[in-house]
């Protein structure tokens, strides 16, 4: 099997570079529609077109996109919430209420690595170090995400809750990051954006289920969301950077994301009957590396086989 | 249905809602399916009866507090049927569809989505193969090429 330029995403030309860290994921499965009898069968596997992390390794690599001072330090923000929220979800596996729930949220946290790995990719190429470089070889006060990421699981609860905090916060941010006048921004983002579409469906059927079920689960879902909510604050904090950026037309100021997350959020919570949490906000500082005590640990697990064994690939 | 090799394996029939052994196991060897493999309702092959089916499979998903299992059906493209691509638990209809989207269309596999509760399908008896799928074998009539070509019939 060769790779066909049909695998070929149309956006950048760009071709997957089968020496990179993770191969080249279009071999393999690229001729599994074509032989035989392949569109007969409702299991049929095709790769589809899409802006993989690998095309804007490659692309940066070739020098053919490199962020600017500031484009990086975004994308390292952006790079580093999905992270660390991939690594959160992931331990769901095997521990879900059901199979069927496992599935759901290991897909979600697969999505938010996935934009994790082309946010880092290209915020590597400032200095030229890989995702892998920034994912597994920075300390604690080098990571930018912020604290609602972070935010243990807790019960299934509190993952929803957090799930539905942020994918409505990343929905906002990347549907207007798709019209950003940095051309690989908005290509991630477009991809993105219709993933976290899903998240936020997934996440809302679980509210109102939960909020509406029996007096166990709301009253869970009412804790749940009071245990996030002082999070929700740090989410829409403008700074420097972001307004350096804003004037550029290359990102959305934070704070502009708000009303439109109000008005949503405040619907679904309407129809599951409860309140806006009425809490004090958290006091944050994740962007400029100050995070709470729970990323340590978290980074600790995540980063252990990397650090032990250097190099190393699987 | 196996996380680890990500295939779907859990292929229930249609009518027996739950012969498959825990979350489709299939390395879990059949006897631990036992307990629940005896509810399987089977629907004889003469005058159907939903309503036991029904109610047997009901008593069996409440008294485990479990989410009733439901048979899935993937259209992989335009123009095509939709097949049934396998089975899973959902709580109800809309989390199916939901749960079905992320099991059975993870590798871009779909464009449509059915799902129907596996105690409203009723299906044929395998044992009673015999008299429901043996009858026509050796009735060649009934196939167009047995019969010959008239002399000077055009257009046939």
């Amino acid at each position: 099997m060769s790779t066909p330029e049909t695998a070929v995403p149309a956006s950048a030309g760009l071709h997957a570079d089968p020496h990179g860290g993770h191969g080249d994921i279009s071999v393999g499965v690229s001729g599994a529609g074509t032989s035989g009898d392949g569109t007969a069968s409702a299991t049929r596997i095709t790769p589809g077109n899409a802006l993989r992390p690998e095309d804007i390794a490659l692309a940066v690599s070739r020098g053919a996109a490199k962020p600017g001072e500031d484009v990086a330090e975004l994308a390292l923000r952006l790079g580093d919430d999905a992270l660390i929220l991939a690594q959160r979800l992931g331990h769901w596996i095997s521990r879900a209420p059901e199979l069927e729930e496992d599935v759901a949220l290991g897909n979600i946290a697969l999505d938010q690595l996935g934009h994790a790995r082309s946010f880092l990719s290209y915020a590597g190429g400032l200095d030229g170090r890989s995702e892998d470089d920034l994912a597994y070889f920075r300390s604690e006060q080098e990571f930018r995400s912020v604290e609602l990421f972070e935010q243990p699981n807790g019960d299934f609860a509190v993952t929803i809750a957090r799930q539905f905090v942020v994918s409505y916060y990343q929905f906002e941010l990347y549907r207007r990051l798709a019209a950003s006048t940095d051309a690989t921004l908005a290509g991630i983002a477009a991809k993105a954006v219709k993933e976290v579409d899903y998240h936020r469906d997934h996440s809302t059927q679980w509210v109102l289920r939960l909020a509406l079920g029996t007096d166990e689960s709301r009253q869970r879902m009412i804790r749940a969301f009071k245990v996030i909510w002082p999070y929700v604050d740090e989410l829409f904090r403008d700074d420097e950077l972001t307004s350096r950026l804003s004037a550029a037309g290359a990102a959305p100021q934070p704070s502009s994301l708000r009303e439109d997350f109000d008005r949503l959020t405040g619907e679904v919570l309407a129809e599951a009957e409860l309140d806006v949490p009425q809490v004090p906000a958290a006091r944050g500082g994740g962007r400029q590396g100050k995070h709470s005590e729970h990323l340590g640990y978290l980074l600790a697990e995540m980063q252990v086989l990397a650090r032990e064994h250097p190099g190393a690939s699987w | 249905m196996s996380l680890l090799t990500d295939t779907p394996t859990s292929q229930a029939r249609p009518g027996t809602p739950v012969v498959e052994a825990p979350h489709g196991n299939p390395e879990a060897p059949a006897s631990s399916a036992a307990e629940i493999a005896n509810e399987a309702a089977k629907v004889p092959a003469g005058p159907a009866t939903p309503a036991a089916a029904t109610a047997e499979a009901k008593a069996g998903a409440e008294g485990r507090n479990v989410w009733p299992i439901w048979e899935v059906f993937v259209r992989s493209s335009r123009g095509l049927s939709h097949v049934h691509a396998g089975s899973l638990h959902a709580p109800d209809a809309a989390m199916a569809l939901r749960n079905a989207r992320d099991l059975y269309t993870r590798r871009n596999e779909g464009v449509s989505i059915w799902v129907v509760p596996a105690d409203a399908i009723a299906s044929s008896d395998p044992d009673a193969k015999g008299s429901f799928f043996e009858s026509p074998q050796g009735k060649d009539y009934r196939h167009a090429t047995y019969y010959t070509k008239s002399e000077g019939v055009k257009h046939l």
